[in-house]
């Protein structure tokens, strides 16, 4: 469990205290998927860099089963943080290292594991991550996402109870994103490791992430499931990340909706009810025609939903509201 | 065939030439093997203590600058003379090719650390951070992430360094430093024997040819960008 109780970081820049993470107390659940989503420069690099005190904070504490991080010694850091991986936007691969000797180095630092057991846990997590047959390779001859999986094995050589991920997919493709982020959701389940992602794209949230925190000008403008915070953005800053990562553009949606005619419904389906022919049923029993404005159909980590925006005319509205209700769908009343 | 060289080289001596080129090899080998071994680990320091780095010391960092520029900036030549005391001190003579080396090292060895902190600063700071997260102590970072990853940049500057402490060391045979540059000025400038200048200047061509040869050779090896 990460605990931040009331952590604060400034910079001193020209001797002004430049704040960079105002006050934030947070807990982030031992072997959960927790994102940090935010427009950079919003102070997301600075959190997850807090967790492994590669920024000391300026204030407040950081405890992480129940130590106080803040307190410990340099060699008392050193050991913590061979006991929390990381992962990188730019991979920081060492280019003089081949790939098996990328992994190795973690191990090597911490100078408490004989050759063999270097040795068995490089071919291991090699496998692991399906770089077998590219051990002796340097990085440069590597894709982007073997690069990418080479920095997981590392982060992994130590058996790490975190695994901090710095934007670990801005610098891959669509489809190595996707491998990328299955192999983090695979570990995590795999190893009851806690995983803490900072990312600009709701899309990997999406994906991957159990809880998610969402920042803006270093500051934490909302947090909770992600299956709540992305259906039911509050914060602004919230429903821009959500409009973008669904490819909407809000005015044209207002324009749409000015020119629909009746009530206008947002429905949104979780879970099984994703799959449930309802809307026809309702609009049997209750005479309403419905026309979809927009709607969108796809999984939050492992959980289906549906979002669809309608159009009502005619018909006992109160019924097929209260229906859809009884039917575990959530219904907000757009106009 | 044999009249000809005669009459263009008439007066080479060619076993003195052989021994002013070994005594060239030895007193740029040794100057460079302490100016690496000076020079480097100064580099290494003066990298830590910069600014925003893992040691970061403001005025340690000003104190080894300052030394590392008044050597830079005092004229090989000058150094030369102004060494003279001190080389007498430390080995009993300011002459030959021993008495060359002390001088050719504080040339060297300054020049070598200022190539070593630039190289080092070219190391990406990621790598960095990376092998800090990895719980990595200083002493780890430098030898286990930080040399490795610049030994190119740190080859290329050996090459330069053995480069300049050719020329260097050519000069010192104005105070009577011996090898070719001895030769050169007290046969081919004083004696006025232009054969004697022309060979051990075509000598001290090959010589830095070959070097720059193997050191881009090396770098090449150890590249893996």
């Amino acid at each position: 469990m990460i605990v931040f109780d009331q952590v604060q970081k400034s910079y001193q820049v020209k001797g002004q205290a430049i704040p960079a993470l105002q006050p934030t107390s947070m807990t982030i659940e031992t072997g959960e998927i927790f994102g940090i989503v935010g427009h950079s420069g919003a102070g997301k690099s600075t959190l997850v860099r807090l967790i492994n005190l590669l920024e000391p904070p300026t204030s407040g504490r950081i405890l992480i089963d129940d130590e106080n991080i803040t307190d410990y010694s340099p060699a008392e850091l050193r050991a913590f943080r061979r006991k929390v991986g990381m992962i990188f936007q730019h991979f920081n691969l060492l280019s003089s290292k081949t790939v098996a000797d990328n992994i190795a180095f973690p191990m090597k630092l911490a100078g408490i594991y004989s050759q063999q057991e270097i040795r068995d846990r490089v071919d291991e997590l090699l496998k692991r991550v399906s770089l077998a047959d590219q051990a002796s390779k340097y990085p440069s001859q590597l894709s982007g996402g073997q690069k990418q999986r080479v920095g997981i094995a590392r982060a992994l050589a130590c058996r790490p109870t975190i695994l901090l991920c710095d934007e670990a997919t801005s610098a891959l493709d669509p489809q190595t994103t996707q491998s990328v982020l299955r192999l983090l959701a695979d570990i995590n389940k795999e190893l009851g490791l806690t995983i803490v992602l900072i990312t600009h794209e709701m899309d990997v949230v999406r994906r991957v992430c159990d809880r998610v925190a969402v920042m803006d000008a270093g500051e934490v403008v909302e947090m909770g499931k992600v299956s709540d915070v992305f259906l039911h953005p509050k914060h602004p800053t919230t429903r821009d990340f959500v409009f973008e990562s669904e490819h909407i553009d809000h005015e044209d949606m207002q324009r749409d909706l000015a020119k629909a005619k009746g009530r206008i419904l947002r429905l949104t389906f979780r879970g099984e009810s994703t799959y449930t022919p309802l809307l026809g049923s309702v609009a049997r029993e209750s005479g309403v025609d419905f026309s979809i404005l927009s709607g969108r159909i796809d999984h939050i980590k492992d959980t289906p939903y549906g979002q669809l925006t309608l159009s009502l005319v005619g018909g006992d509205l109160d019924l097929a509201m209260n229906a859809l209700k009884a039917a575990d769908v959530h219904v907000e009343v757009l106009r | 065939m044999e009249a000809l060289m005669e009459g263009l080289m008439g007066n080479v001596d060619w076993a003195e030439i052989g021994w002013a080129s070994w005594d060239t090899l030895i007193m740029v080998g040794m100057s460079l093997l302490f100016s690496v071994l000076i020079g480097l680990p100064v580099g290494v320091l003066l990298f830590l203590f910069g600014k925003r780095q893992l040691l970061e010391q403001p005025v340690a960092y000003a104190v080894l600058s300052f030394v590392v520029n008044v050597l830079r900036s005092v004229p090989f030549i000058i150094l030369l003379i102004v060494m003279i005391p001190f080389t007498v001190m430390l080995i009993g003579t300011s002459l030959g090719v021993a008495g060359a080396i002390p001088p050719l090292v504080a040339g060297g060895a300054p020049f070598f650390a200022r190539l070593v902190e630039t190289s080092l600063r070219e190391v990406d700071r990621g790598i960095i951070e990376a092998t800090q997260a990895m719980g990595a102590n200083v002493r780890q970072i430098v030898f286990g992430a930080l040399l490795p990853e610049a030994l190119p940049g740190l080859i290329a500057g050996i090459t330069v360094t053995a480069i300049t402490l050719v020329s260097y060391a050519a000069m010192s045979g104005v105070i009577g430093g011996g090898g070719l540059g001895d030769l050169a000025i007290r046969f081919g400038y004083q004696r006025f024997q232009t054969d004697v200048m022309v060979i051990t200047v075509a000598l001290l061509v090959i010589f830095v040819q070959i070097l720059q040869m193997v050191g881009d050779r090396l770098v090449l090896y150890f590249s893996r960008k």
